[in-house]
């Protein structure tokens, strides 16, 4: 269930069917993109912050009406989920994840590396995302994050 | 493509410098030779540059690693609690001496090399087998250890600040800065425990003038960001004005909420004269602020020359340091602040708003990709020229910000330093 609900997610976002994004998360959500030094140290902000699946709908919009930036798309391979946790409140999991960024010259490049820290909720049979913090491995960002990870 | 831009430099000899601020040739951004210069001119000569917050070196034996320019640098706390600065950059044979981004509790360094120590002044204070092994070998008698050492940089200090300069030149910080400059950095920093709540880097494909110049430039803020153009959020009017120093170098913009225009924009609403957005937040609250300065100013930017950037957003709270990294890359290290007495809502709300900045900054992700679009769209053509006449051809304060003079400022500090005569 969790390994089929990763996959759905890295295909919606490689697919560019960003506004469906926000469906994979419950309401009263939280995602984080932050990187494994800030998380090692504890620093709270991340270089995306939502705490409700709302915000991630304007990160969307605003993604498709207001903010510029040049054609790109990702790929996103995922490892297997490893399962932490599983009780009556959900799945805790973590997966590693690479994401190639293609450009619209045909550049491609590794993205970035890291590892999704998850709360899933189980609703009717469908993992729902409670909580997804993106530790990506590396401190730095090339250019810009545009598309969400 | 932006190996293209610096070979076509190459190829050609830069001219004399144009006898106006009002122009810049591209061959700044792109040859290798002018980016060398500027290592010695500008970023080992007489400017300072940010080295760390103190608060990020507590205690005596804490230090931290940074650049000024190319040149890697330690910033240590001795146990007199002293703030020392010296090149990270071993006497013996050039070695980095530290190979950590931070640390606690640190007595001295020692190079992993030929441990070569040096104290938390940047001292030398120990050469392994300086006496040889057995009366054999070892450093000629007349050798003195207080003889070599990396260059130490004065240190400057203010508001929590450490700035850092390689050059006896450089004025005492505060001279430096100007008095306009000192009482705006006072307003965001003094008698308040900065707390860093988030760190990241964003690598710019571009060279680092690029950036300083789009930090700089107030024209394209409403124009490449549309952020709050598109969700209607600057629906209070703003008034504002540029402050440039006298040496051009340092500027502040920033804009605040104008009382009396606001009354006018709610009678605007009352009419239903302004039309209503189509697009609006699904969750405002991100811009559900506080006001903690007491003085309606929703923004200050304000850069010291030439790589310093301290951001006040609403109550998104930054400071960037931009690190060249060769003519067509840059680094850009974004710190972001909260303040140790923040409430925990008030916490959130900076969690919040850190949205607006960095490389997926609702308002800020446009200046990681222009910069870029310039070096690759000036790539043939060193020779020409760009066009910085907004607002006139000096490098004064301005009500108006639409006005290039903070950039003209810019390159009067920066001609200045390299020596560059039309």
């Amino acid at each position: 269930m969790i390994a089929r609900a990763q996959a759905d997610y890295a295909r919606c976002i490689d697919d560019d069917r960003l506004e469906q994004w926000p469906d994979f998360f419950v309401e009263d959500c939280l995602y984080k993109i932050t990187t494994a030094d800030s998380q090692r140290d504890g620093l709270e902000a991340g270089i995306v912050f939502a705490n409700t699946r709302a915000m991630l709908r304007d990160r969307i919009s605003a993604l498709r009406e207001a903010n510029i930036y040049e054609k790109q798309a990702y790929r996103h391979v995922l490892g297997m989920p490893c399962v932490l946790d599983e009780n009556a409140g959900g799945v805790r999991s973590e997966t590693a994840f690479f994401v190639v960024r293609i450009m619209r010259d045909g550049t491609s490049d590794l993205f970035a590396t890291g590892r999704y820290l998850d709360h899933y909720e189980i609703q009717n049979e469908t993992a729902l995302l409670k909580e997804r913090i993106v530790v990506c491995d590396s401190s730095r960002i090339d250019t810009l994050l545009a598309i969400p990870l | 493509m932006t190996d293209v831009a610096n070979r076509s430099a190459a190829a050609s000899t830069p001219g004399p410098w144009p006898d106006t601020l009002t122009r810049v040739p591209f061959w700044a951004f792109q040859r290798d030779d002018v980016y060398a210069a500027e290592q010695s001119c500008v970023f080992r000569g007489a400017a300072w540059h940010y080295l760390c917050l103190e608060g990020d070196i507590p205690e005596p034996g804490d230090y931290r690693t940074t650049f000024v320019g190319d040149a890697p640098v330690i910033v240590a706390r001795d146990s007199d609690g002293s703030v020392n600065a010296f090149e990270n950059r071993c006497a013996h044979r050039g070695a980095l001496i530290c190979l950590d981004d931070k640390g606690k509790g640190k007595k001295d360094f020692a190079c992993v090399y030929h441990a070569w120590t040096y104290n938390l002044k940047g001292d030398l204070t120990g050469v392994a087998f300086q006496k040889g092994m057995k009366g054999k070998g070892g450093m000629a008698p007349d050798f003195k250890l207080s003889d070599h050492g990396p260059r130490k940089l004065r240190v400057g200090r203010l508001h929590g600040l450490v700035f850092g300069t390689f050059s006896d030149e450089t004025p005492e910080l505060e001279t430096y800065l100007g008095e306009e400059i000192t009482s705006r950095i006072a307003r965001v920093l003094k008698d308040r425990k900065p707390v860093v709540i988030g760190r990241y880097t964003q690598g710019l494909p571009n060279n680092w003038k690029l950036y300083v110049e789009n930090v700089k430039d107030s024209y394209h803020a409403s124009i490449l960001h549309l952020f709050f153009t598109t969700f209607e959020l600057n629906r209070l009017s703003q008034k504002g004005a540029i402050i440039v120093d006298e040496s051009g170098g340092h500027h502040v913009s920033y804009s605040a909420i104008d009382r009396k225009a606001q009354t006018t924009n709610a009678d605007y609403a009352q009419q239903k004269i302004r039309s209503d957005s189509q697009y609006k937040l699904a969750d405002p609250t991100m811009l559900q602020g506080f006001d903690e300065f007491g003085d309606d100013v929703t923004l200050q930017i304000l850069t010291v020359f030439p790589t310093f950037v301290l951001q006040q957003i609403q109550n998104a709270i930054a400071i960037r340091q931009v690190i060249p990294r060769s003519p067509t890359q840059t680094d850009l290290n974004w710190i972001i602040l909260g303040y140790e007495d923040d409430t925990p809502d008030q916490r959130l709300v900076r969690l919040k708003q850190a949205n607006l900045v960095g490389p997926a900054g609702f308002i800020s992700m446009e200046d990681g990709c222009v910069g870029g679009f310039v070096q690759r769209g000036i790539a043939g053509a060193p020779d020409e020229q760009s066009v910085v006449q907004m607002g006139g051809d000096n490098a004064q304060s301005s009500e108006s910000r639409v006005t290039e003079a903070s950039i003209r400022g810019f390159w009067k500090a920066w001609r200045g330093l390299m020596g560059y005569r039309s």
